[in-house]
C-alpha cells in the first residue's frame, strides 16, 4: 500500500493503494467514477478509456504508479449533464448509443483524434476507433455524432 | 368487485401495495406478494401528482424504459417528466417473468399489463372527477394531470387520489387511447437515459457500490466437465485478507480490492480432474447428426416422401451455423449482500423473479427473504453471464458475511457463457414445371445444454452446475405427430409453408407438401437464448435455400417469394423493401468475370416467431474475387411490428440489429480445442470493431391498421445473414452454406465453383 496523488478531472486526489493497481480500479473504486468501465482488462475493447497527456489510454492496463502528475480526464470530466461537452451534445442529439457501456472508448477516442487534428477525415477517425468495440453496433449513429462534432457544429455547447 | 364508491371511502398513504396473501404469478408457479390483477401494483399517483409506475419489463439498452414511460404518460395524459418508472425489483414490481424474446411490447403495450393498468387508472380518475364535478364522464377532458369539464371547472389527479390507493382491480374493459389521439406514444422521443450515458453518470450494475463491500473473483475450471480435486488455500496466504470459497466445483476468492481479488484468483493453486474430451471442431456438424436426439415435428403433411419420389429433380442442401457468443462489452457483474438470513442482489438479469427463486434455493433461504433489484448492465442480447454472476456473487457473500461485488474476467465470461446454439439444417425440395415449389422437406439438428435457469434450474448455467445442480435433462425420443395450432417460435418452418395441421393452416405460404423435423441434441457447451435464438439460424438456412430454389426456377427472388406467400404482412414487408431498394426484377445474374470486385444483391424475409413482427431485408454486397473479402455496402430493411411505440427507438434497434447480424454473418464463430473454448477474448473471438467501414442502412416502417403491437428488436437481425448470403450468390454464383462468410470460406467456394 502506498499513498498516491492523482489529478483527475481537474481535482487532486490522494489514495492509498498498491501502486501496481490498474488505474481503472482506482477511478472506479477509490474515486467513485462511472465513466471508464471494465470490459476486458487486456487493452482490447476500449471501455476503460481515459485521456492522459492528450492521448487515449487504456486505464485497465496502466498501473496507477505510472500516471504521475499529469491530468487524467474521464468521460465525466468532459462535461456535465447540465453543460455537456460539444461532442457529448452531438451524441445526445444523435441518440448515438444503445446500452452505452462502450461510450468512454468511443467518445474520448474521437475527441482525442479531433483535438490533435481538427480536420481529420472520416477515414482517419474510423481508423483511430479500431481498438474500440461496440457490441450493440450503434456504429452508424456514433459516426454520425462524431461527424457532427467534427464539422464544427458546436453551437449547442452552452445551452442557456 | 369493488366500485368507485368503495374506492372513495378508502384511504391511506401507502403507495406500494403489499397484500398479505401471496398471489400466483402469471408466468410460473411461485409466490409473488404483488398481485398483478390490482391496479395499485402497477400505478400510484403521488401527493404532488407524480405518477409512479411499476413494470416487470426492464431496459438493457433496447429502449423499453423510454417506451414504457411514454405509454404511461400517454394513457394518463401527463407529460413524460411527470412519470417515474420503476423497473424490475422483486420488492415492488409485478412478476412479469423474463424480459426477452421480443415479448415486452406484446405484454405491456396492447391490452394487458402496464397498458391496461394505465388505461384503468385514467378511466378511474375520470370517473372520480365526474363524481366530484358533477356531470358525466364524456363531458370531461384530461390533460397535463388535470381533468376539466365543459364549464371549465378543474380537478387535479393529486386532488382525486394523490398519495392514496386506487383499491381497484385492473379493468379488462378499460379502453386504451386510440392511435389518432396519441401525443407522446408513437413519437420519436429521445431515450431518457441519453444525457446520463453520454456524460458518464449512468449507473450500470458494474458501478454499484455498497458500504463495506468486498470484491470477489471466480476461479473456473480449465475446461468443460473438469472437477475440483483439491484447493490449496495456503497458496494465496501472502495476499492480505483473501478468503477462499469452495462449494463442490465452485471456487472463488474474496478480497478487499479488485486488484487483490484478481491476483488471488490467478495465484490460487487448484488441482482439477479433467472432464471428457470435447468432440473435434473440424467434424462437429457430422458429430451433431450422429447423437441421440429429442425429436419434434412442427408440421408433416405425410406425403413428402411420395412427392419427392415423383419429382423430376430434387434439390438438396445442408446449411451449417456455428456457436456464437453474446460477448457483452462489459463482463457480467453483480453485487450481493447476504447477511442475517436475508439477501439483496443487484443484478442485470433479465429475470428478477426467477433469479430470486434460484438465489433462495442456492443459499437455502426462504423466498421472501431474497430481494433482486435490476440494475442495467452492458447490453446482453439474451442470456449472457448476468444470471450466473448473480448466483456466484450471492454464494460468495453468504460465505464471507459481507456484501460482495463480483465482476467476471473476460475469460470467465467468454469460456462459460450460454452460447448461441450451433445447428445443421438439411433441405430437400422440388420445383414443378410451372415454377412453383411442389414439396419441401426440412430437418435440423440443434445443440442444446442448459438454458435460462427459470425458477428452479440453477444447473442450466455454469454456476449452478459447479454448485452441484444438473442442467435440464434432454430425453431422447421420437417425434409425436403435430397437433393443435402451428408452433413456429423458432422459425424452423419457412414462411412459404402452408403449415397445415389437421386441416388448420397456420403458415403464411402456399407449399402444402411440407415437413419440418427438429432433432435436439446434447451440446458439449452451455447454450441459451442469443438475440434471435434459433430464428437467425433457421432463417439463414430457409431463406438461402429458398434462393437456391429460385435460382433453379430462374426466377426473380422477390417475385418468386411473393408467388409462394399469402400472408399480407410478409408480402407487405417484401414489397416495401423491394420498392425502397429500387429492386430490379431479374433472375440472379452472377458475374462472368474471374477477377476484381463484383457486386450483387439479395433479399430475405421472416415472419418472426410465426407472427411476432415481420421483416424483409435487401442487402447489396461486393465480393473481392481474389481475396474472398465480402463487404456489405447497403441494406434496405422493411419492418412491420404493428403500432410503433417509438419510431426512433425502432430505427435504432433495427440498425443495430442489422449490423450485429452482419458481424455474425461475416466473422463470429466460437472455437475450441479438445478441452476448452479457445475464443475467449477479442483477439480470438472476432467482432467487427468501430473501424469497420459500415454500409448505409435505410429502414422503412410498415404500419398496417388494426393489428396488435409486436416485438421489434430481433426481426431485422434474423434475416441479415441470409440476405448477405443471397447477395454473395448474385454477385459470384457461389452459394455459401456455412457461417461465418470468412474470406477463406469464400475463396474455397469460389475455387470449387471454378473447378
Ligand atoms: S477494459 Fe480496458 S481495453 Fe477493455
Ligand atoms: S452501445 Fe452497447 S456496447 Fe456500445
Amino acid at each position: 500500500m502506498q499513498q498516491i496523488t492523482l489529478r483527475v478531472n481537474g481535482r487532486q486526489h490522494a489514495v492509498k493503494v498498491d501502486p501496481e493497481t490498474p488505474l481503472l480500479f482506482v477511478l472506479n473504486d477509490d474515486l467513485g467514477l462511472r465513466g471508464p468501465r471494465f470490459g476486458c482488462g487486456m487493452a482490447q475493447c476500449g471501455a476503460c478509456t481515459v485521456i492522459l497527456r492528450g492521448q487515449v489510454v487504456r486505464s485497465c492496463v496502466m498501473p496507477v504508479r505510472a500516471v504521475g502528475d499529469d491530468e487524467v480526464t474521464t468521460l465525466e470530466g468532459l462535461g456535465t449533464p447540465e453543460k455537456p461537452h460539444p461532442i457529448q451534445q452531438a451524441f445526445i442529439e444523435e441518440g448515438a448509443a444503445q446500452c452505452g457501456y462502450c461510450l468512454s472508448g468511443v467518445i474520448l477516442t474521437a475527441k482525442a483524434v479531433l483535438d490533435g487534428k481538427p480536420d481529420a477525415s472520416d477515414e482517419e477517425i474510423r481508423i483511430a476507433l479500431g481498438g474500440v468495440l461496440c457490441r450493440c453496433f450503434a456504429h452508424t449513429r456514433m459516426l454520425r455524432a462524431i461527424r457532427k462534432y467534427a464539422s464544427g457544429n458546436r453551437q449547442h455547447a452552452n445551452p442557456a | 368487485m369493488q366500485t368507485r364508491r368503495d374506492f372513495l371511502r378508502s384511504g391511506g398513504a401507502l403507495i406500494v401495495s403489499f397484500s398479505a396473501a401471496s398471489a400466483q404469478g402469471p408466468f410460473d408457479t411461485h409466490d409473488s406478494h404483488i398481485d398483478p390483477k390490482k391496479l395499485d401494483s402497477w400505478l400510484a399517483v403521488g401527493a404532488d401528482g407524480t405518477i409512479t409506475a411499476h413494470t416487470g419489463k426492464c431496459d438493457f439498452g433496447q429502449g423499453i424504459f423510454t417506451a414504457q414511460t411514454q405509454l404511461v404518460a400517454e394513457e394518463l395524459c401527463v407529460p413524460l417528466s411527470r412519470v417515474k418508472l420503476i423497473q424490475c425489483d422483486t420488492a415492488v414490481t409485478p412478476d412479469q417473468g423474463t424480459t426477452s424474446g421480443s415479448q415486452s411490447t406484446p405484454a405491456n403495450f396492447n391490452s394487458q399489463g402496464l397498458a391496461l393498468a394505465a388505461a384503468t387508472a385514467r378511466e378511474a380518475l375520470l370517473g372520480l372527477a365526474a363524481q366530484k364535478l358533477g356531470g358525466s364522464v364524456d363531458q370531461l377532458t384530461a390533460a397535463d394531470g388535470v381533468i376539466a369539464d365543459a364549464a371549465g371547472r378543474r380537478v387535479t389527479y393529486a386532488e382525486l387520489v394523490g398519495g392514496r390507493h386506487f383499491n381497484l382491480p385492473l379493468d379488462a374493459s378499460a379502453k386504451r387511447r386510440s392511435r389518432e389521439q396519441w401525443t407522446v406514444l408513437g413519437k420519436p422521443v429521445p431515450s431518457l437515459d441519453r444525457v446520463a450515458l453520454m456524460t458518464g453518470r449512468f449507473e450500470f450494475v458494474q458501478s454499484v457500490r455498497v458500504p463495506r463491500m468486498l470484491h470477489g473473483r471466480v476461479v473456473r475450471p480449465p475446461g468443460m466437465g473438469a472437477t475440483v480435486a483439491s484447493v490449496d488455500k495456503g497458496s494465496v496466504r501472502d495476499i492480505p485478507g483473501v478468503r477462499v470459497v469452495v462449494r463442490k466445483d465452485f471456487v472463488g476468492v474474496v478480497a478487499e480490492t479488485q486488484y487483490q481479488a484478481g491476483l488471488a484468483a490467478r495465484q490460487l493453486a487448484v488441482r482439477w480432474s479433467p472432464g471428457p474430451e470435447l468432440p473435434a471442431q473440424r467434424s462437429f456438424f457430422e458429430h451433431l447428426q450422429r447423437q441421440p436426439s429429442r425429436d419434434t415435428l412442427s408440421v408433416d403433411s405425410g406425403d413428402v416422401e411420395r412427392a419427392l419420389g415423383a419429382a423430376a429433380g430434387v434439390l438438396r442442401a445442408q446449411y451449417r451455423y456455428p456457436y456464437q457468443m453474446h460477448g457483452s462489452v462489459g463482463t457480467s457483474c453483480a453485487v450481493a449482500d447476504v447477511r442475517a438470513g436475508r439477501a439483496t442482489v443487484w443484478s442485470a438479469t433479465q429475470s428478477v423473479y426467477p433469479t430470486r427463486s434460484i438465489v433462495a434455493k442456492l443459499l437455502g433461504l426462504p423466498l421472501q427473504n431474497v430481494r433482486v433489484i435490476y440494475v442495467r448492465g452492458s447490453g446482453c442480447y439474451g442470456l449472457n453471464g448476468a444470471d450466473a454472476v448473480s448466483f456466484d456473487a450471492a454464494v460468495l457473500s453468504q460465505a464471507v458475511g459481507r456484501p460482495v461485488r463480483l465482476q467476471f474476467s473476460r475469460q470467465d465470461e467468454m469460456m462459460w457463457e450460454n452460447l448461441g446454439a450451433a445447428c445443421v439444417v438439411e433441405h430437400r425440395a422440388a420445383v414443378g414445371a410451372d415454377g412453383q415449389i411442389t414439396v419441401w422437406d426440412r430437418a435440423d439438428w440443434v445443440a442444446s445444454l442448459g438454458n435460462r435457469p427459470g425458477y428452479d434450474r440453477p444447473g442450466n448455467v455454469i454456476s449452478g452446475m459447479l454448485a452441484g445442480y444438473e442442467p435440464e435433462p434432454l430425453k431422447p425420443g421420437p417425434a409425436k405427430a403435430p397437433a393443435g395450432k402451428l408452433q413456429n417460435q423458432s422459425n424452423a418452418v419457412p414462411c412459404y409453408f402452408a403449415g397445415c395441421i389437421d386441416g388448420n393452416c397456420g403458415g403464411g405460404g402456399m407449399i402444402r407438401s411440407e415437413r419440418v423435423l427438429t432433432h435436439t441434441v446434447r451440446s458439449p457447451f452451455f447454450t441459451g437464448p442469443l438475440r434471435s435464438p434459433l430464428r437467425i439460424q433457421n432463417a439463414f438456412a430457409n431463406e438461402c435455400f429458398m434462393d437456391e430454389l429460385c435460382a433453379q426456377a430462374k426466377a426473380d427472388p422477390v417475385a418468386f417469394r411473393l408467388q409462394h406467400l399469402h400472408d399480407p404482412r410478409i408480402i407487405g414487408v417484401v414489397q416495401a423493401a423491394a420498392k425502397a431498394a429500387a429492386w430490379e426484377t431479374r433472375a440472379a445474374a452472377p458475374a462472368v468475370r474471374k477477377t476484381g470486385v463484383v457486386r450483387g444483391r439479395g433479399i430475405a424475409c421472416v415472419d418472426y416467431e410465426g407472427g411476432n413482427g415481420y421483416a424483409a431485408l435487401v442487402a447489396e454486397v461486393t465480393v473481392n474475387l481474389e481475396t474472398g473479402v465480402v463487404r456489405p455496402v447497403r441494406f434496405v430493411a422493411a419492418v412491420d411490428c404493428g403500432p410503433i411505440s417509438n419510431p426512433d427507438g425502432l430505427r435504432n434497434q433495427t440498425e443495430g440489429g442489422i449490423l450485429q447480424g452482419m458481424s455474425r454473418a461475416l466473422v463470429e464463430e466460437v472455437t475450441w480445442d479438445n478441452r476448452r473454448i479457445t475464443s475467449a477474448d477479442w483477439e480470438t473471438y472476432n467482432s467487427l470493431h468501430l473501424d469497420y467501414e459500415m454500409p448505409t442502412i435505410e429502414t422503412v416502417l410498415v404500419t398496417p391498421e388494426g393489428v396488435p403491437a409486436n416485438g421489434a428488436g430481433e426481426t431485422a437481425i434474423t434475416v441479415t445473414p441470409a440476405a448477405i448470403g443471397n447477395a454473395i450468390f448474385d454477385a459470384t454464383g457461389v452459394r455459401l452454406r456455412e457461417l461465418p462468410f470468412t474470406p477463406e470460406r469464400v475463396m474455397a467456394a469460389i475455387r470449387e465453383n471454378r473447378a
